[in-house]
Order: C-alpha cells, then sequence, then structure tokens
C-alpha cells in the first residue's frame, strides 16, 4: 500500500508559534495513529504570493507547489490563531484561492489556538462551516488550545489524541487522493455537446 | 508568423501625472496606434469588445471599419468577440460587412467577456456561458456557409428560412480564433471545427497555457483537421522596451506598479518571472518571444498588449517604432527559420481561403 500524505497548514504568524505548536502535535498523534508522509506549511511564508494570488489570479510558483501539495494529500490538519472571533485572515486567504472543488471529500482536523478558553466556540461556529462550505469531511473532534492548556497538558493530549485518531480513521477508510487532469481528453465529445 | 497588437481599451490615469485621458482621447488614441501598427509594418490589430467603464470600444466593427478605411495591409480583428451574448445573427451580418469593406482584411476572436454582469446586460445568464458559446458559434456558423438557414436551439428565437446579408465575401466566411485564458471546452471548440486557438497567456504562468494548448493541438488532430503541430495558435505578450534595460524598467515600473490588472500585487520582477511581460531592452523582447516557440511549438500568431496601464499615446507610439523596427523584423526571420516546411507559416488569409474554396 503507497504511504499516504498528511498536509498540516499553519497560520500563525509568531515565530515560534503556538498555532505551530498545536499543529505538530496534531500531526505526530496522527501519524502514530497511521503512518503517513508529512507536508508542514507555514502560511506565514507565503503571505506576499497569498495576496499576489487575490490580485493576479494566480499562484506564484512557490505557492503553487504547496496548494498542489495540500489539495493532493490524503488528509488535511488546518489550524489558525482566532482574531476578532473567527480564523485569522490570512488562513482565510489560503482556503479561498484554492478552487472551490479542491478539499471535496477531504478528511479534515481542524484546530485554533487563542490566549482564553473564551474562544473556542470559534472552531465550531467559524471554522468548520467553511470546511463544510467546500464539502471536506470534517471530523467531529476539534482542537483547541488556549495558553493555559500549554501548562496542564493532561487534558490537551487526550483531545489531540481523539481528534487525531478520528483524522487517521478517516484518511483509512478513503482509497488514496487521485488528481484529476483538468486537460485531458474530454469524456463527452463535442458533437453529444452541440445535441445537448 | 502574423505579428500583431491586440487592445483592451482601457480608459486608465496616466499614474505619473495623474492625467486621464476622455473617452473621445482614448477611441482616437486606438485608432492612431492601428494605424501605427501598419505604418511600421505589423500584420494585426485586435480591438476587444467591452461594455463597462474604463472601457471604451463596445463596438467594434465601427472602429475596425474606419481603420479599415484609413490602411491597406492590416489584418482587423478582436479580441475578444463576446459569442456569448451578441446575437449570433448580428454578429453574422456586421463581419461580413466588415469584410466586404476592408477587402478581406477581416478575421476575429470569440471569447466570453471580462466580467458576470455583462450576461444580464445583453438578456443573458452566466451559468449558461459555455453551452451559449456552443451554441451560437454553431449557428453563426451555419449563417455564414448556408444562404438561406432554418434552425431552432435554446437560447434565441427560431429562425425560418432566414439570410443574413450581406453574404461573406466571394462567398468565404472570415477565419476564427477561440479565445480561453483557462476553459478546456472551449480548446476543445475549437479543435472540433478546425479553428484557431488563441491563449491569452500574458497574466499567468505558463505551465497552465503549455497544458491548454496541447489540449488543443491532439484534439485538433483527433478531429483529423491535420497534424497536432498544424494547428493555429495564437498568443499573447506584453513588453516595454528602452534602448538600456534599466531606463526601460525604470519608466515602466509606476504603470506595472499601479495597472488595474495586476497593480499592488506582484513585484515588476516576480510578475516578469512568472508570465510572458518582459521589460528591458529589444534584444531582450526578441529572446524572451522566441523562447515562446519552446514551450507551445511552433505558431502563428503574436499579438502584443502594448497600450494599457495609462501608457500616454506618445510612449505608445515610441514602443510600436521599436517593436516594428527593431523586433519583429527579427523574430520574423528567426520563427521563420526554426518553422517545419509542413507546419503553416500564418492562419488561412482571406486570399488563402478563397483559393481552397475554388480548388
Amino acid at each position: 500500500m503507497t504511504e499516504r500524505t498528511l498536509a498540516v497548514v499553519s497560520a500563525g504568524l509568531g515565530q515560534p508559534s503556538s498555532t505551530r505548536l498545536l499543529a505538530d502535535r496534531l500531526a505526530a498523534a496522527a501519524t502514530a495513529a497511521l503512518p503517513a508522509e508529512v507536508v508542514a506549511i507555514e502560511l506565514r511564508d507565503h503571505a506576499h504570493d497569498l495576496a499576489s494570488n487575490l490580485v493576479t489570479g494566480f499562484a506564484p510558483a512557490a505557492l503553487r507547489r504547496t496548494i498542489d501539495a495540500v489539495t493532493g494529500a490524503d488528509g488535511l490538519i488546518a489550524v489558525t490563531p482566532i482574531f476578532n472571533a473567527s480564523y485569522s485572515g490570512l488562513f482565510k486567504t489560503f482556503f479561498d484561492v484554492l478552487d472551490k472543488e479542491a478539499l471535496e471529500g477531504k478528511p479534515v482536523l481542524i484546530g485554533a489556538t487563542g490566549g482564553t478558553a473564551r474562544h473556542s466556540l470559534a472552531l465550531e461556529h467559524a471554522v468548520r462551516p467553511l470546511f463544510s462550505y467546500l464539502r471536506a469531511r470534517t471530523v467531529p473532534t476539534a482542537v483547541y488550545a488556549a495558553t493555559e492548556d500549554w501548562a496542564d497538558s493532561g487534558d490537551l493530549v487526550g483531545r489531540v489524541e481523539q481528534a487525531a485518531g478520528e483524522l487517521a480513521a478517516a484518511v483509512e477508510a478513503r482509497p488514496p487522493a487521485v488528481r484529476e487532469d483538468p486537460y485531458a481528453d474530454p469524456a463527452t465529445s463535442f458533437e453529444d455537446l452541440l445535441t445537448a | 508568423m502574423q505579428f500583431g497588437i491586440f487592445t483592451v481599451g482601457d480608459v486608465t490615469t496616466d499614474p505619473t501625472n495623474g492625467r486621464t485621458p476622455s473617452e473621445a482621447e482614448r477611441i482616437k488614441a486606438m485608432v492612431a496606434i492601428a494605424l501605427k501598427a501598419e505604418e511600421v509594418g505589423l500584420d494585426v490589430f485586435a480591438t476587444g469588445e467591452h461594455h463597462n467603464p474604463p472601457f471604451v470600444p463596445s463596438s467594434p466593427t465601427t472602429m475596425l471599419g474606419y481603420i479599415a478605411a484609413r490602411t491597406e495591409r492590416l489584418i482587423l480583428s478582436t479580441s475578444t468577440t463576446l459569442i456569448t451574448t451578441n446575437d449570433p445573427v448580428k454578429i453574422a451580418e456586421d463581419y461580413a460587412m466588415l469584410q466586404h469593406l476592408a477587402d478581406g482584411r477581416v478575421d476575429l476572436m470569440m471569447g466570453r467577456g471580462n466580467t458576470g454582469p455583462v450576461y444580464p446586460w445583453f438578456g443573458k445568464d452566466i451559468r449558461d456561458g459555455i453551452p451559449l458559446a456552443i451554441e451560437n458559434y454553431h449557428l453563426l456558423r451555419r449563417l455564414w456557409r448556408e444562404d438561406v438557414v432554418d434552425w431552432e436551439g435554446k437560447y434565441r428565437t427560431p429562425l425560418q428560412s432566414f439570410t443574413s446579408t450581406p453574404r461573406p465575401l466571394d462567398g468565404v466566411p472570415p477565419f476564427v480564433w477561440h479565445g480561453s485564458i483557462r476553459s478546456p471546452q472551449i480548446a476543445e471548440q475549437a479543435a472540433y471545427y478546425g479553428d484557431g486557438f488563441f491563449a491569452n497567456n500574458i497574466f499567468w504562468p505558463k505551465e497552465h497555457f503549455i497544458q491548454l494548448i496541447d489540449l488543443y493541438r491532439r484534439r485538433f488532430e483527433h478531429y483529423g483537421h491535420g497534424q497536432a503541430d498544424q494547428a493555429y495558435v495564437g498568443l499573447g505578450g506584453q513588453v516595454f522596451m528602452r534602448r538600456n534595460s534599466q531606463d526601460a524598467v525604470n519608466e515602466f515600473r509606476p504603470y506595472f506598479d499601479n495597472a488595474p490588472v495586476y497593480g499592488h500585487g506582484p513585484s515588476l520582477e516576480e510578475f516578469t518571472e512568472e508570465t510572458p511581460l518582459t521589460v528591458g531592452s529589444p534584444q531582450q523582447v526578441i529572446d524572451r518571444t522566441l523562447s515562446f516557440r519552446d514551450s507551445f511549438g511552433d505558431y502563428q500568431r503574436q499579438l502584443f498588449l502594448m497600450d494599457h496601464a495609462g501608457l500616454p499615446l506618445k510612449t505608445v507610439l515610441e514602443q510600436l517604432d521599436i517593436l516594428g523596427e527593431e523586433v519583429v523584423p527579427v523574430l520574423r526571420k528567426e520563427f521563420e527559420a526554426l518553422r517545419p516546411a509542413h507546419v503553416p507559416a500564418t492562419a488561412p488569409t482571406h486570399a488563402q481561403l478563397v483559393k481552397e474554396a475554388t480548388r
């Protein structure tokens, strides 16, 4: 069986970043449950390219490779800091520049970080609907890490393992991701289009 | 190969002095640019068709008819004609009329428009974009090729015993290109009819267009119009030149940085790396343009975008002098030397189509 791939997208802005830390914890737990090649992506590295993509309509080469890695992966871990009651603008911009079908059916684990646990439901009210709209298969457990959680590791570890297990099971249940070639010879002939 | 220019016809403020031309100035500038194209030895002038400000060319055949009267060799074309929202009956008649006035110096490029709202402005639905392009074009071909047409379709009233007038010059319809930046269906449509395919590659990276053009070439062969490398391919280009390349960069940068299409996004350096935009010396433009052949194969038409982003008319005319005097003569020679004998040098001209029809 071919090895699965897991794309891990972090929209953290600091270096080091607690958002990246949570993403890494989720990735480690997921690969412990299901061996997979991990492609770690820091959206911060693509901030300028994402702005260019919004303006020109195409992704510069480095961003294009990242988009291909995410859309071609068997599973996705997506972690954002919570800003003003929602995902960060950088996080949203990345998912805005994907083709709208790009994540259809893809198992996704969502996570978020913030200063206090008061913002935790932003995952359910903002991040989950985004992936529902994109028709991804978001696993039931979403993981929020507040600053205080990094001190009380027992509870966070439990949630990380629960969510990662769900993601691993969802990836394992699906055949490996296949990329469709939009420039392949068309399945329907032009005569059929004419008479449709 | 045929070399020419294509224009969007945008009214844009010159970012270096804040001056905005009036519509009248811009329209007259487009005409001056077309006349200059003939003067410096280019082959083609193509105008966009747009129905929203800040663009002025809503009525291409009015403009091209006027240019036809003031030129002798220039091929008049479009970039693009909206096959989705124009009535195919009116396209058939307008461009046949233009053929007569221009003694056959006419071809056109089909496209689907630059903005969603153009569909409702003309009573159409954007969700029907591709089906409209397919049905309307099929009717347009029949109107040009059959004197009396009975027709019924989904998107316009039926026709009974209808004759579009005037009939095409010498009974030969103009050659048609299909322009697309992303739709494989349009590449398929061009291939099905053995028409030309124009990939407007100027704003996006080449990898995408290699795939799109390869699809068109494969399907052109599949439908029996010739070998894949004999299909008619057109490409865009975008250049700004000065003798000293750093002068070109310095002069063009404010126009680039504020351009409506890509301004305030990537840097000039990033954009020249990713797209065909070339800002530099005439030799750099020659080298870059020749490299298109390595990516896309031998092709038949090269159109440059020269007048946009608020560049003043005087500058555009200087650019056309450089293009016509220093760049295109070299490109003609080099491309022609590389072209295998079985590959057509150009898309069919009116004279060639007449010859084929009488054979």
